[in-house]
């Protein structure tokens, strides 16, 4: 009770969902002034989105938020003014714009009227000072590499003297200096008073800056306690745990054949992250390989640089034992390799065309003829909305119409429309509810059965366990380990967050 | 299942018919317009104006279909104006040097032949830098319409490249010829606009156009060869400019600075009020005739009336795209 009557922020019940995808499920949590709490969970455990409501960019749709015992008003402008300010994951910088100008937005130092020059760039050296940083305040945004726009954004956010200071992964984009100066940064802000709330993946970093340590999972805190009082084992173990195995179909060993796509070497070059670097892997008819790794570890990157999505280069690519470049994104398709996107909104489906030129549009480019043969493509739209249960009011209703799970489903059809002989999905569960899930996964199973080789991407870890023969892991841009299914048992959780979170070598340290 | 069905069927019939009523909008209001036409000016309905207003509006109703294409696929082509212009002084010159070695039927005939090329090979430019060279295409195509534009004006030393008086006669039915006493243009014109909307809506080019349209990422994602297609839309409308010409030179025989001068605003606001989108995705052939002959329309009324002076054409021009773009904006959000 006294604690609560102390504390700088306390949130209350706090509820939010997105359409039917409850993101957060009544979360309490308090924030004492002076600390450092780290927010640690899944992709989509609802942190960004919690961080978003403290910072005023999201109204909870339930509960209360009290900032200093009193009702945080509401919007971003007062949310700021009143001592809280957020660090995105995106950037919300002008490129056009000097360092220094950046720094100082919407808060330029005035003299007589007119913009203080020589002020702002002395202040925004200092600033840029106590981040360790060398950049200089009067180059320009958009010369400058990611980690520097990083830096500058926190750089910025520092200068406005916030009370409580929001970072969403704030090290995602850093090297390891950078980071280590970000943190003495906050230690200097903390001692002084100031507090922070930052989420992050990666436990080492929790373990080393943070005073206490929540857990989301699911929409709901598991776990809340002094980082002193809990090992990286029990914070993997709240973010994990769920029972999702009945949602799965019982895997069936593929027959031992030889690989349909084999690529040795893999180097795909990348302007934000760690580019992939030396990737090696083989796909195997029948075989289901699941993809891990932390959002930025180059998965999705890798994938596409393999289908001619972006450029890319191999020491060795073959198919079905015959050598041959890599191809591009069109050949890729003739070649029997089917990509679905991660990004089914933007890449994926024409949100304002309707179902039937959706679900024909992969097929068509590939092997329909100069005119388009609409009873054809009627009759292949009826049999694939059988076939993936796509439940819409008709064929003349618009992709952007639809539930996320029957877009999903809509975008299945359309990337299998040319029964291709190697499958990629790009986290194809994303952002569908639990029966649409349960429907893929059967459809994900049904290709291996028929002798497809099958790759699935997620960030879902029960997903890929109960999904997949083999787990190929991935982080910061490289494959740090393939795991492979165990004759009596199961991949575990905490074989992959060892592999995917760089844990490795404080355990064999350990 | 069926119940739900039907139920779902009533409760769309209102906004179906909006909608409808929204799609047919620039039809309805080119039958208006002529409805006031008849109306205050007697001359307006005879068949010697309605084909003159038609005849009029083939060359740039021509134009208006390649622009089709390109801005259904999110392009933009400013260039159409100065590269018929430019398409016209140099078939004008092939056909004037051809003369002296060959008959004037066949020299007139390879200086159009020669037309249809030129037009393919500076849309062909005009993609290719877009395309490839990743510059936007109001850049590129503001660029090639100044590049082309005082070529003119240097081939035509600043005069006029006229037709050799020998070969007037051998090209003038084109302009001025009719078949079943409808006007040549106006037959080039229709058949090219029932080709147009066949290749858009029937043919898996036209569908590629529109995806790119709505979306290019996703189109790329899809095995479409986006670049392909785009380039191609800029050859297609360069085709449609070189088939323009083919009218417009045996019409005056004489190509000036600023001829073509405008053209390219003309083609693109009729693209506009015919309800393409100028963001992408939605093309309709059949609307931009219509929003060719509401322009002409308009034009022509002023001329035939007194009591609008015709020098405020440009204003009624201009009232339309905004208006009829208002309309379709409208229709979307409801």
């Amino acid at each position: 009770m006294d604690q609560a009557s102390s504390a700088l922020l306390s949130l209350r019940g706090i509820s939010h969902a997105f359409g039917a995808n409850r993101v957060l499920k009544a979360v309490d949590l308090e924030v004492n002034a002076g600390e450092v709490l780290a927010l640690a969970g899944e992709n989509g455990a609802g942190k960004s989105t919690l961080m978003k409501i403290i910072g005023g960019y999201l109204p909870p749709q339930s509960g209360d938020v009290l900032w200093k015992q009193a009702p945080l008003p509401e919007g971003l402008r007062t949310v700021e003014d009143a001592g809280i300010t957020l660090v995105h994951q995106e950037f919300a910088l002008i490129p056009d714009m000097t360092v220094a100008e950046n720094i100082h937005l919407g808060r330029e130092p005035r003299k007589w009227g007119l913009i203080d020059r020589a002020r702002m760039h002395r202040q925004a050296r200092e600033a840029l000072g106590l981040l360790n940083a060398e950049i200089s305040p009067g180059a320009g945004l958009a010369r400058l590499p990611v980690a520097s726009w990083q830096i500058v954004e926190l750089a910025k956010a520092f200068a406005a003297r916030p009370h409580l200071l929001l970072m969403d992964e704030p090290t995602a984009v850093l090297g390891r200096d950078e980071a280590a100066a970000l943190f003495d940064r906050i230690r200097a802000y903390t001692t002084a008073g100031g507090t922070v709330i930052f989420t992050s993946h990666r436990l080492d970093e929790v373990r080393e800056i943070a005073d206490r340590v929540a857990v989301l999972r699911d929409g709901q805190i598991t776990l809340n306690k002094p980082i002193q009082d809990v090992s990286e084992h029990d914070i993997a173990s709240a973010m994990v745990g769920r029972e999702m195995s009945d949602l799965f179909v019982p895997r069936i060993t593929p027959v031992v054949a030889r690989p349909v796509l084999e690529v040795e070497g893999l180097d795909v070059p990348r302007e934000i992250g760690a580019p992939v670097k030396d990737a090696s892997f083989a796909l195997y008819p029948g075989e289901i390989l699941g993809v891990a790794g932390l959002v930025g570890a180059g998965r999705t990157e890798m994938f596409e640089g393999l289908v001619g999505l972006r450029p890319a280069h191999a020491r060795r690519f073959a198919l079905s034992g015959k050598d041959q470049v890599l191809p591009c994104a069109r050949e890729a398709w003739q070649c029997g390799i089917a990509y679905l996107t991660e990004d089914r909104k933007s890449r994926g489906l024409l949100l304002d065309k309707d179902l039937l030129v959706n679900a024909t549009l992969v097929s068509g480019a590939l092997f329909g003829g100069a005119r388009i043969d609409r009873r054809a493509d009627a009759a292949d739209f009826d049999a694939a909305r059988a076939r993936f249960d796509i439940r819409a009011a008709g064929p003349a209703t618009t992709a952007g119409q639809l539930s996320g799970g029957n877009q999903q489903k809509l975008l299945l059809a359309k990337t299998l429309a040319t029964d291709p002989q190697v499958v990629i999905l790009d986290e194809p569960t994303r952002g569908v509810d639990i029966g649409a899930k349960s429907q893929i996964y059967r459809i994900i199973a049904k290709l291996a059965e028929q002798g497809k080789a099958v790759v699935v991407i997620s960030s879902e870890m029960p997903e890929l366990i109960g999904l997949a023969h083999r787990i190929l892991v991935m982080d910061r841009g490289r494959i740090s380990g393939v795991l492979t299914q165990p004759e009596d048992g199961q991949i575990s959780e905490h074989e992959i967050l060892r592999l995917g979170l760089g844990l490795e070598n404080e355990e064999d340290a350990a | 299942m069926s119940m739900a069905l039907d139920m779902g069927k009533t409760d769309r019939t209102l906004p179906k018919l909006m909608g409808l009523l929204g799609k047919l909008g620039p039809l309805l209001a080119l039958a208006l317009l002529v409805v006031v036409g008849a109306l205050v000016s007697p001359t307006f309905s005879t068949t010697e104006n309605i084909l003159n207003v038609l005849t009029r509006s083939s060359i740039i109703g021509i134009i208006a279909i390649g622009a089709t294409f390109v801005i259904t696929s999110r392009g933009l082509d400013l260039s159409v104006g100065a590269m018929a212009a430019l398409v016209a002084g140099l078939s004008v010159m092939v056909m004037n040097g051809l003369s002296a070695s060959l008959s004037a039927t066949l020299a007139v005939v390879l200086g159009l032949v020669a037309a249809l090329f030129l037009g393919a090979a500076a849309g062909f430019v005009n993609g290719t830098l877009t395309v490839k060279g990743r510059v936007e295409a109001f850049i590129v195509t503001l660029g090639t319409m100044g590049i082309m534009r005082s070529l003119v004006t240097w081939l035509s030393d600043g005069g006029s490249i006229s037709l050799d008086f020998a070969l007037r006669g051998v090209g003038r039915p084109l302009y001025y010829g009719t078949v079943l006493g409808i006007p040549v243009p106006i037959i080039v014109f229709g058949l090219l606009a029932i080709a147009g909307e066949l290749v858009l809506t029937r043919l898996r080019f036209g569908r590629h156009v529109a995806a790119i349209g709505s979306n290019s990422e996703v189109a790329r994602y899809s095995a479409i060869s986006v670049d392909k297609v785009r380039i191609a839309t800029y050859v297609l409308q360069g085709v449609c400019v070189g088939i323009a010409t083919l009218i417009y030179v045996p019409r005056l025989g004489a190509v000036t600075p600023s001829t073509g001068m405008l053209w390219e605003l003309e083609a693109i606001a009729a693209v506009i009020i015919g309800g393409t989108a100028l963001s992408g995705g939605q093309g309709r052939v059949w609307g931009t005739v219509a929003g060719v002959l509401i322009l002409g329309v308009v034009s022509n009324i002023l001329n035939l009336t007194d009591f609008i002076s015709p020098h405020l054409n440009g204003a009624f021009q201009g009232a339309i795209i905004i208006v009829a773009v208002f309309l379709q904006r409208k229709r979307v959000s409801a």
